[in-house]
């Protein structure tokens, strides 16, 4: 601090932040001192959270999808192949993997963009295992108001009954988590004959156990502190979001000033506004925020105060829609742009549609074979006795067909050649790479220039007759002349 | 400092800067100090489990001694395990090696896959400072990859070169020719070397010196052919083809050959072209064993594609 300052601007300066101290006092951040025990309302958001949710009864269910005798999705890691529905994918095909993350990224910014934390509020695993867990928690220990009681009473024989209940519930729900996670890796039927018997690896234990423990301590101890405080991608799009994206709400100008219903009060001499202040969208929240107090890192915008603020109005007989989807933009008066008029959602579709076109050109493009060819270079060329000039090839031969295959080798080029070592087909193994050796001979007096081009085709017949083929560029280089 | 602060009462902890900015007394959250104490423990459970403390005194020699932990964990035992665990991968291959013939190997795709991937070093540690690492040759040293075999290129005569080794002899002509004969079968050999066909007084003088009795009747350096392919030589340069045994080739190269010879003792500026024996003799260090031998000689028959 400078010398110049006066004493009573120190005095000024000290003042102020002792408002600020003051103002900290006021802060409510939920760090997760308190259980947050939600009410579970009916309502429209609600059952459109259902049916999101419903999503995930693949994840349990896909792993028992059958697809020409073998599991129709498969992620086969130690064997290095991909099964999905009769194409297997290679390490060799994972530029596809980064279109598809692309793709998944660049959707999750659009609808951010377009409508908030719709993944969050919807779709997140976070969210919909808290739910079910919440649930559970329901059906057993009762509403939230008996829940608080529960928890404060002092430990009987009943309450260790019903909690020791739940918490088992909820470990068994993490247990068939885990198990259907790594069904998607190991294979469905061969995990249902190994696992309880103990024949399956220690990965697998390892990871169902670590998926066990993470689910039950994820959903059923941390809940929304995970939101708040562990997920980055809370963080980031909270970032995402812009004057014209559709969030959950409060319409402060119709809402405030909040006030009880009083007995004698009209809806001609009320001085309120339309909020009658019941609390009943803090009582919904899962993340326990009030939606009041505007905008924050703490609402997953999943829509439920939405149903509970609507339930009430009805009941009161005021409009609904004091807590709606809307805009900031359509908030404070402003113009709110169409949806296609803004640029943002151009781009971003743009960039969705390049990534999935990626995609499907490269499943419906996928070869059953691919010859990748590697010229020796020490050394670059031999001179042979009859004059002739020759290059060494290392031919590989990837093989993506479900069947070994015999595969033909040949070489074209603009001038007469002589191929060794490519007479007998190479039998290549499925799903593997099979390694060869040809050598190319030509003679000095047709050699033009340094080199040559060369196009190496390795072509098989698939065990239903189909011809395949596949080329590869390469060189054939001579002295210098 | 206690009786100066100016916010007593409050849970601070005393220390205050700028008059007002003060540090508070509150707990880090539950689940930070958790993980903080699950790491003291992982990290107390792991000095028990494997090494940890260093330069603690104990040893006889006066040497620092240190914590073993109680697994016996070490790095070069991990090293060991991951050696017998490839030695374990290799012995299938290499007990079926040990038993078939070069012939056979070299007739199995499998087996024929894997001595070359692993002849790949032996070849690096024994063949190449002379050959070069892809049999490619350097000045005065054969390239492997052609099919230019001077001893022959069977499967057979190469596990013979391999094991015995080889040493060309060639006389030193100075003293036994004259000026105009050195000349005339330096020319004679280039032109054989471009495909000329020679003259008759060439060949009559590659005869009458007997260059014939190593390079043969036809200057190919066959002295006979064998039935079953193999060809009979003493490792004389085949003067019918454009590869030249010595470096750079052309009329002068072969002038000096044809005057000082090929490993003439005592002849200045004669020749070198000495291959050493290979071959283990009982335990000497540093040799290779037959399955060695063997897999070496599939190796350097693959090389140019074999004959």
């Amino acid at each position: 601090m400078s010398e110049t300052v006066s004493a009573a601007e120190r005095g000024g300066q000290a003042g102020s932040m002792d408002e600020i101290y003051a103002e900290a006092e006021q802060w409510h951040v939920n760090t997760g001192n308190e259980t947050i025990h939600a009410k579970r309302i009916p309502g429209r958001w609600r059952r459109i959270k259902w049916i999101a949710a419903s999503v995930w009864v693949i994840f349990f269910l896909g792993p028992y999808l059958r697809w020409d005798g073998g599991q129709a999705v498969l992620f086969d890691i130690p064997n290095r192949q991909y099964h999905l529905f009769g194409v297997t994918v290679l390490p060799q095909d994972f530029w596809m993997l980064s279109l598809l993350l692309l793709f998944f990224a660049i959707l999750l910014a659009v609808a951010t963009a377009l409508a908030g934390r719709v993944y969050c509020g919807y779709f997140c695993f976070q969210t919909v295992w808290t739910d079910i867990f919440t649930l559970i928690e329901e059906k057993l220990e009762g509403h939230p108001a008996q829940r608080r009681r529960l928890d404060a009473a002092p430990l009987s024989a009943a309450k260790l009954r019903t909690k020791a209940i739940k918490h088992l519930s909820w470990i068994a729900i993490g247990f068939a988590t885990g198990f259907s996670f790594v069904a998607w890796f190991y294979g469905a039927g061969k995990l249902w004959q190994d696992f309880f018997v103990g024949n399956a690896n220690a990965a697998v234990y390892a990871s169902v156990a670590l998926f066990t423990v993470g689910t039950y301590v994820l959903a059923g101890w941390l809940r929304e502190q995970t939101c708040f405080w562990l997920c980055p991608y809370a963080r980031i799009q909270g970032v995402m979001l812009d004057r014209t994206t559709v969030v959950p709400t409060y319409d402060e100008g119709r809402g405030e000033p909040r006030g009880r219903m009083k007995k004698d009060e009209t809806e001609d001499n009320r001085v309120t506004g339309d909020c009658v202040d019941c609390n009943q969208c803090v009582a919904v929240c899962p993340t326990g925020v009030d939606i009041r107090k505007g905008q924050q890192e703490g609402c997953i915008m999943c829509g439920l105060c939405i149903d509970a603020c609507d339930a009430v109005m009805d009941k009161v007989g005021r409009p609904r829609g004091l807590i709606r989807y809307a805009s900031l933009d359509e908030m404070e008066g402003r113009h709110a742009p169409a949806m296609l008029a803004r640029p943002r959602v151009w781009v971003y579709s743009a960039i969705l549609v390049i990534a999935l076109a990626g995609i499907f050109y490269g499943l419906s493009s996928l070869a059953p074979i691919d010859l990748k060819v590697l010229h020796e270079r020490a050394p670059l060329f031999v001179q042979l006795s009859d004059g002739s000039i020759q290059n060494k090839y290392t031919v590989k031969l990837l093989n993506k067909a479900n069947d070994d295959l015999k595969v033909r080798i040949s070489v074209r080029a603009d001038v007469p050649i002589t191929v060794v070592g490519a007479d007998k087909p190479i039998q290549a193994k499925h799903g593997d790479v099979t390694p060869g050796i040809v050598f190319v001979k030509i003679h000095r007096k047709d050699l033009v220039g340094d080199s040559v081009p060369l196009t190496f085709v390795a072509s098989a017949t698939l065990p239903n007759g189909t011809e395949i083929e596949a080329p590869r560029e390469s060189a054939f280089f001579g002295p210098r002349q | 400092m206690a009786e100066n602060n100016p916010f007593p009462g409050e849970n601070n902890t005393g220390h205050f800067w700028d008059d007002n900015l003060r540090e508070l007394k509150n707990p880090p959250p539950r689940w930070w100090m958790i993980a903080f104490w699950a790491s003291v423990a992982w990290w107390v459970l792991y000095s028990i489990l494997y090494p940890t403390w260093p330069a603690l005194p104990g040893k006889s020699d006066g040497e620092n001694d240190f914590t073993r932990g109680i697994l016996g964990w070490t790095s070069i035992k991990e090293y060991k395990q991951g050696v017998e665990q490839v030695q374990l991968v290799r012995a299938k291959y290499d007990e079926q090696i040990a038993s078939m013939t070069a012939e056979e190997v070299l007739a199995d795709p499998g087996l024929l896959q894997y001595t070359l991937a692993s002849s790949k070093v032996l070849f690096g540690d024994y063949c190449a400072a002379c050959h070069g690492s892809g049999g490619q040759g350097n000045p005065g040293y054969p390239v492997l990859a052609d099919d230019d075999w001077l001893y022959g290129g069977s499967l057979s005569r190469i596990t013979e070169s391999i094991t015995n080794g080889r040493k060309g002899l060639m006389n030193a002509h100075a003293t036994i020719l004259t000026e105009p004969e050195v000349d005339a079968l330096a020319n004679f050999v280039v032109e054989m070397s471009e495909g000329g066909q020679g003259s008759a007084e060439a060949w009559q003088l590659y005869n009458d010196k007997g260059c014939v009795a190593c390079h043969g009747a036809k200057g190919d350096g066959v002295l006979a052919e064998l039935p079953g392919g193999e060809i009979l030589t003493v490792g004389a340069a085949n003067l019918t083809d454009g590869i030249w045994r010595f470096q750079p080739g052309g009329y002068e190269s072969a002038k000096h050959t044809i005057l000082y010879g090929v490993n003439q003792p005592d002849v200045e500026g004669t020749r070198d072209a000495v291959m050493p024996a290979f071959a283990q003799v009982g335990q000497l260090e540093g040799k290779l064993s037959p399955q060695q031998i063997k897999m070496l000689t599939v190796y350097v028959h693959q090389l140019g594609g074999g004959q």
